[in-house]
């Protein structure tokens, strides 16, 4: 096998087992816009990356995190909604990163790289740095496991019950806009949330607990990488766009599936 | 007055510089049952999460017992439909929490057939059930009840009081709970706080039912509340009375407490 596919296998690989479990939380918590907004103010991560001349990946990082306090300042400290203020928030940061971008023009950028992803050029580089976090919030979200539950099913609950409620939600918040930072290289910053969401909601139907959700999650993932690859390796196709594609057929194959009875 | 397990003293909160509530003074002992009473918009969950913890009041102090395990039964539990989440699994949700543990408090609400059915399933006289077991699961020294008889119909209402009663027979428990209904909160309770965004009244159920703050504030809203609670017509309070808004067939038995209007009190 060629070394790139190689490679453009372990990174997909790695980012679906961990999306498994993250993109549950998503679905269940209705995060799903948040996820979005984080992953549109990647690309103004990646522009003030190129404009500082730091990595883009540890920008992007950067830039999410950041956008994630300011969206909890936010919704605790003015009456908008909270869909009202992701989306100004998503397309803002959007327009101001291709805006960012268009003044530099001594830097040559693969824009359509960043938006759908580049998953056939991930090099060594790239690829340790998609293993390391993948294998971070892997490991976080383990431990966080059952606070994570506890504060989904009732957050006042959880707190009455002794849980620092408000530094879960954020951990929760900065693991996702991690994924997005090691996600953007495999599927670009307009597919990354498709990632999270649809295996989780694939396998939604046929999990009875929490955990069965979320591993099955990560194996419909894992499948639809594979099979996204496999359509770009024999058809010439755009590997991100594959990846959603087969990831899209696996949710509708979900619903031919006899649901378990409970 | 030194065993109380809270003890709130001129507590106010205010909400974006409207008052919610104001001066007010509540406690809470080992064993004791106090209902918080009230119209609509009087306060009464407000001051529940002032005790919890889930608000800081805006004045006054609130005093928790040092280390104070409380078990909280939430108003609404909405979990969404996408999380598949048993009823042994909410429960065990409680670190530290087995099966058998989870099994005992469920038989002890009477809910044990829901063990293994998602939570979405069931009904919501269960799921009262259901979060009633969770808050024992804390062994709590006081048991914080939003509406507790929520969704349940007038029977299952009246069998719902009487299992907190035995509730905290058994565990000794304090218990605060916020309720609606005069007539079955008046037999199952032993101290009535009637709200409005003060304490309008407090004291036994027979002193508060004859109290004029209390005749003021439900006579006010006597009949919106008489066909809300017109089924109840057909039953009695402990005394074999119809509770009616005048509160004519109870006398006082006791001192009762002064009542004073603040600024900030709409009624009467």
């Amino acid at each position: 096998m060629a070394d790139f596919l190689l490679n453009a296998l372990l990174a997909g690989l790695a980012l679906a087992l961990v999306a498994g479990p993250l993109g549950s939380f998503v679905v269940w918590r209705r995060m799903a816009y948040f996820g979005d907004t984080l992953s549109h103010a990647a690309l103004l991560g990646v522009a003030l990356g190129l404009m500082l001349d730091v990595s883009p990946t540890l920008a992007v990082t950067v830039g999410c995190v950041l956008l994630a306090v300011l969206l909890v300042t936010l919704q605790s400290r003015q009456p908008l909604a909270s869909d009202t203020l992701l989306g100004i928030l998503a397309h803002s940061t959007l327009s101001l990163g291709l805006v960012v971008l268009s003044f530099m023009h001594e830097v040559r950028i693969d824009l359509m790289g960043y938006l759908f992803g580049d998953l056939l050029a991930v090099g060594p580089g790239d690829l340790a740095w998609i293993l390391g976090g993948s294998a971070l919030v892997l490991v976080l979200l383990g431990l966080l496991w059952r606070p994570l539950l506890a504060i989904t099913v009732h957050e006042e609950l959880a707190r009455v019950e002794g849980l620092p409620v408000a530094a879960i939600r954020l951990a929760l918040m900065l693991l996702i806009a991690v994924v997005i930072a090691v996600a953007m290289k495999i599927v670009g910053v307009l597919l990354i949330t498709s990632l999270l969401i649809i295996p989780a909601a694939a396998a939604q139907r046929h999990a009875r607990t929490p955990e069965q959700m979320a591993l099955g999650a990560s194996l419909l993932g894992i499948l639809a990488v594979c099979g996204g690859l496999s359509l770009s390796w024999f058809q010439d196709t755009p590997a991100g766009p594959s990846i959603v594609v087969s990831a899209a057929s696996l949710f509708l194959l979900s619903f031919a599936w006899p649901r378990r009875s409970a | 007055m030194s065993a109380a397990l809270i003890r709130l003293a001129g507590v106010g909160v205010s909400f974006a510089g409207q008052s919610v509530l104001q001066d007010v003074q509540l406690s809470v002992q080992p064993g004791e049952i106090v209902t918080l009473i009230g119209p609509n918009g009087a306060g009464k969950t407000t001051l529940v999460r002032a005790v919890l913890g889930l608000l800081t009041p805006t004045s006054g102090s609130v005093w928790r017992k040092p280390r104070l395990r409380i078990g909280y039964m939430p108003q609404k539990l909405h979990v969404d439909p996408t999380l598949p989440l048993s009823v042994l699994r909410f429960l065990r949700l409680v670190p530290g929490v087995k099966r058998a543990a989870a099994a005992a408090a469920l038989a002890e609400v009477g809910a044990e057939q829901v063990i293994d059915s998602p939570l979405q399933s069931i009904s919501g006289g269960e799921l009262q059930r259901v979060l009633l077991a969770r808050a024992l699961l804390r062994e709590p020294e006081l048991l914080v009840l939003d509406e507790p008889v929520q969704g349940v119909d007038v029977a299952g209402q009246a069998e719902l009081y009487r299992l907190i009663t035995r509730l905290r027979d058994r565990h000794g428990c304090g218990v605060l709970m916020v309720s609606h209904d005069l007539h079955l909160v008046m037999s199952t309770t032993d101290q009535v706080v009637c709200l409005n965004r003060h304490v309008c009244c407090s004291g036994h159920p027979e002193q508060v039912s004859s109290d004029p703050a209390f005749v003021e504030l439900f006579g006010q809203d006597a009949k919106s509340l008489a066909i809300y609670h017109h089924h109840h017509d057909h039953e009695h309070d402990l005394h074999g009375a119809v509770v009616s808004e005048t509160a004519g067939g109870l006398s006082i038995q006791g001192p009762v407490q002064p009542h004073v209007h603040g600024d900030g009190c709409k009624h009467g």
